[in-house]
């Protein structure tokens, strides 16, 4: 019997010999995926006991703290003290369900948790020090707030960025949501307030700027004709389009026709100065053409990640699938193409990729990275990122920006967005009309750029306001071009105010 | 060879309440912890626990085994810490759950003064194990905790009684293998490549097995269940030598296994949690996650003693305790822990090897059996090496049921370690008499 007992004690310890394999596998092997491992709110824990960093706006605003909290269970408790005005863009911090936005893209910092904030020094070894970091961002309170004020509880964004740098100065989307709901000790509270915001129908935690697409409509019109004056199929003088109330595609029987039936034609800035569907429609279809239009618009930030410092922006895009080349220049779905050229079928952008465009026109052609971050900075004063602008693509030449912008100016001059001429402000814009569902309600679009004349603009902007079905057709000069004329002047206000 | 075992003993009791009073005090600097740093009442309770447990022994059993009480009173000491960082109110509870404990160790070594005669009780035991496992299914009196129903209740007190089963089918299975081991270990029938015993002997035992696996399943204890079923095939195979018996157990096993899988939702879900918590890690498998979590952050040396995160663990001071240590004191602390479970099943084993007759022999290695598999079930499916199933940490989760019946258990062992060696150290001096009457004068 003793031999059998023996081995029962043998059994036993390879079982304990299996805990301990686990156990290191856990403990030594996996520990940097469990830590990573986004189910894991301990570092949330963690950053409540230690404190975090503050997020300021570029003009001195502090829009994310840790405060103490000495008569609750916890140390600190993260504030907003701008409440939903930068929710979008600093995101929540949650004890309960992590974290959202800046508060999440640059976390390790914010808790000090990277390699040069832990061990900076030797003596960081034995002694405790404050090791958080604060993060400066781009966008900028005042522009915010007129962002805000000037769209009012209509659904709808509003984004501004310097053209020359790719720095986003506003970043507004209405609805927005109190961050400081989701940040509470109060567990029960916690709940209840995400589960609201979450069954809210309008969707109030959605990143409208970045993170949902719309139809650009007549918007997109500013890519179709920069991709056909920079492959060469149209230029300033040729074609002159012929004076049309709409146009057929080829291999197609159904008329794109013209807003209010109007006939228009001419050459490039005349049409786009007046947001001439028929033009546009044979540009796309007939000029340009599936191939080019499909490799093209990835200059314009359309299938293709936006290289934006936030989280998860969405995905802008254009259709790629137009069928068999039927005869030379004609394909099966060249009415698709044809609808895709005037911004509809299924071509969505969020509001951000439009203010790119934008920019990218008012720029030279050179497509700056966007960026919300401007530095990060140590509890010690040593700068730990600073963001320097970069060149993301250029898509097309100085030239080609040149007669984009012509025809831009002239939308302001004297076509649909004449509300937007400012007094001694070079402005350039399109706007854009986009039908939502079945044609009942359509979306307000302006985007454009605005600077002092002869130089290089320093604002570019894109407004969406959404529509609210039953509220019928809007068009983007009366709806949206009153809110980017009072955000462009905030934008200019706060760059000569020399604080910018 | 008594008093040697007796200085180790001392020694070693003063080592464990060292380590556990260093623990306290650490703990009670640490910033997360609620623990207050009067450590005086503290240090003059778990001193006076452990010495009233030496003195015990040194009375009443004066020849056992000196690792057992160290051993036993440094995991229960380290718990009572965890405990106490954890939850102030439960610690207080378990402070006195150690004192009923201790005072079932004492009381047990004087009730029982030969291991043996326990033999005489084997069917009253069987029927007593029986009875306590029915217990909970009482209507009034049962209760149903955490999708268990494992408890009684009789006025402010509740038990459970599964915990006293299992050493009273720990002896009744000890002391009927005694009896019939022989005709077990007889083939009499063929089947096929295999030599089955009479399944008139076999009888009993599968009947006791089968009503104590049903009584569970029924109360939803997968892992006492699983406990049991351990203890019933290690104890025949030991007694008999059969393999056989391993066969037919693993066989009845993966059937039970695939049936219950089967037949209960709360069986899949346990497997499939196993198998890949992290789909429903928000719900079924945040305790695995977490405590997963908690290891991770632990790392090699841990977080420190009371300067984790152990809230974010569920039951952390029952089931997942280990989660607690590991996070804590890291894979260093951890390991040390699994030791001392080798260390106290190491020990048991010895004893059942010296253990004079065989009734002794099967008692002490179905004990320490059950010690040492109920301490790798938890910790198995704390770590996911096994599908979790609730059992306790012995010695070390809160608890009073647990905590007295481990105490009992431990002091059955210290019995049996007491009379083997007083016996065979009686043995050689005889001899040493016969050979040279001199030295026993000069002793």
């Amino acid at each position: 019997m003793n031999g059998r007992i023996s081995k029962v004690g043998l059994g036993l310890i390879v079982c304990f010999s299996l805990l301990f394999l686990q156990l290191t596998r856990i403990q030594v092997l996996q520990v940097e995926e469990l830590a990573d491992n986004p189910e894991n709110l301990r570092s949330i824990d963690r950053s409540y006991e230690q404190g975090r960093g503050i997020v300021a706006s570029a003009d001195g605003a502090v829009l994310a703290r840790s405060v103490d909290t000495p008569t609750s269970n916890f140390a600190r408790l993260r504030e907003f003290p701008e409440g939903e005005l930068f929710a979008h863009v600093t995101g929540f911090y949650s004890f309960e369900y992590g974290a959202e936005g800046v508060e999440r893209s640059h976390n390790d910092e914010l808790a000090g948790l990277t390699e040069a904030q832990r061990y900076d020094r030797v003596s960081d070894l034995f002694v405790d020090r404050d090791r958080t970091a604060d993060v400066t961002l781009t966008l900028r309170k005042d522009v915010q707030d007129a962002a805000r004020a000037a769209l009012g509880p209509r659904k709808g964004s509003v984004v501004v960025l310097d053209p020359r740098t790719g720095a986003i100065q506003a970043l507004w989307s209405y609805p927005s949501y109190d961050p400081n709901l989701l940040s509470s000790h109060d567990t029960d509270a916690v709940r209840a307030a995400w589960n609201q915001l979450n069954e809210d129908p309008n969707a109030p935690m959605l990143a409208r700027s970045y993170r949902e697409r719309f139809a650009p409509g007549s918007t997109f019109k500013v890519v179709t004709a920069a991709i056909a004056v920079e492959s060469g199929v149209v230029t300033a003088t040729a074609p002159v389009f012929p004076p049309a109330a709409s146009y057929t595609p080829p291999a197609s029987t159904n008329p794109i026709g013209n807003f209010g039936g109007e006939v228009c034609g001419g050459t490039l800035v005349e049409v786009l100065t007046v947001s001439c569907n028929s033009a546009f429609a044979q540009m796309g279809a007939e000029l340009i053409g599936p191939q080019r239009m499909v490799s093209s618009v990835g200059g314009f930030g359309f299938n293709t990640a936006l290289p934006v410092d936030l989280p998860a922006p969405a995905v802008s895009v254009v259709p790629t699938a137009y069928g068999a080349e039927l005869s030379t220049g004609v394909y099966e779905d060249s009415a698709r193409l044809a609808q895709v050229a005037i911004g509809q079928n299924d071509v969505a952008a969020t509001p951000l990729t439009m203010a790119m465009v934008a920019a990218t026109i008012a720029n030279d052609g050179r497509a700056m990275k966007p960026h919300a971050l401007d530095r990060i900075v140590a509890r010690d004063g040593k700068v730990l990122t600073q963001v320097e602008p970069s060149l993301w693509q250029r898509p097309v030449s100085p030239e080609t920006a040149a007669l984009i912008r012509q025809g831009m100016q002239s939308v302001v001059a004297q076509g649909t967005a004449t509300q937007l001429a400012i007094d001694g402000v070079e402005v350039g814009a399109k706007t854009g009309t986009a039908e939502v569902g079945d044609g009942e309600a359509t979306n307000a679009w302006v985007v454009g750029y605005a600077g002092t004349p002869g130089q290089v603009p320093s604002v570019a902007f894109a407004v969406i306001v959404e529509a609210d079905p039953g509220i019928g057709e809007q068009t983007g000069g009366q709806i949206a071009a009153p809110i980017a004329r009072s955000v462009v002047e905030a934008a200019l206000g706060a760059q000569s105010g020399g604080t910018g | 060879m008594g008093r040697v075992r007796r200085t180790t003993e001392l020694g070693l009791l003063l080592l464990g309440a060292l380590i556990v009073i260093g623990a306290y005090a650490l703990t009670a600097l640490g910033r997360t912890a609620s623990l207050p740093a009067n450590i005086g009442p503290f240090l003059g309770m778990l001193v006076l626990l452990f010495a009233i447990g030496h003195v015990a022994i040194r009375k009443l059993a004066p020849h056992a085994d000196g690792l057992l009480l160290p051993l036993a009173g440094l995991l229960n000491g380290l718990g009572y810490v965890f405990i106490a960082r954890m939850d102030t109110d439960l610690a207080a509870a378990q402070a006195t759950w150690s004192a009923v404990g201790m005072a079932g160790f004492v009381v047990t070594l004087v009730l029982i003064r030969r291991a043996r005669n326990l033999e005489h009780y084997r069917y009253s035991f069987a029927a007593l194990g029986i009875l306590l496992l029915l217990l909970p299914s009482v209507p009034v009196i049962g209760q149903e905790i955490n999708g268990a129903r494992i408890w009684i209740r009789v006025g402010p007190m509740s038990f459970q009684p599964g915990e006293a089963a299992k050493l009273t089918l720990a002896a009744f299975i000890a002391g009927y293998l005694v009896e019939k081991r022989e005709l077990l270990a007889l083939s009499s029938k063929r089947i096929g490549p295999l030599y089955l015993p009479d399944p008139r002997h076999l009888g009993p035992l599968l009947a006791a097995w089968g009503v104590s696996l049903l009584v569970m399943v029924n109360q939803k204890d997968l892992g006492s269940s699983l406990l049991f079923f351990t203890l019933f095939i290690v104890l025949v195979w030991v007694a008999t030598g059969r393999g056989v018996y391993l066969l037919l157990g693993v066989g009845l096993f993966a059937g039970g296994a695939t049936i219950a899988y089967q037949l209960f939702g709360h069986v899949r879900d346990r497997v499939t949690i196993w198998l890949d918590p992290w789909p429903v890690a928000k719900e079924e498998g945040y305790q695995i996650v977490e405590a997963a979590f908690a290891m991770a952050d632990g790392g090699l040396t841990g977080t420190g003693l009371g300067l984790g995160d152990p809230s974010r663990i569920p039951a952390n001071t029952t089931d997942f305790i280990f989660a607690v240590v590991a996070e804590e004191l890291g894979l260093l602390g951890a390991t040390a822990l699994l030791m001392a479970y080798l260390l106290l099943v190491g020990s048991g084993l010895r004893i059942a090897l010296q253990a004079e007759n065989n009734f002794d022999k099967l008692l002490a290695t179905g004990l320490t059996t059950l010690l040492g598999v109920q301490a790798f079930v938890i910790i198995g499916g704390v770590t996911r090496v096994l599908p979790l199933t609730g059992v306790t940490l012995p010695f070390m989760s809160f608890g009073g049921s647990s905590l007295l019946a481990n105490y009992v258990l431990l002091a059955l062992l210290v019995r049996i370690s007491d009379e083997s060696t007083r016996r065979s150290s009686a043995r050689s001096v005889e001899a040493v008499a016969g050979d040279s009457p001199t030295v026993v004068v000069a002793s």
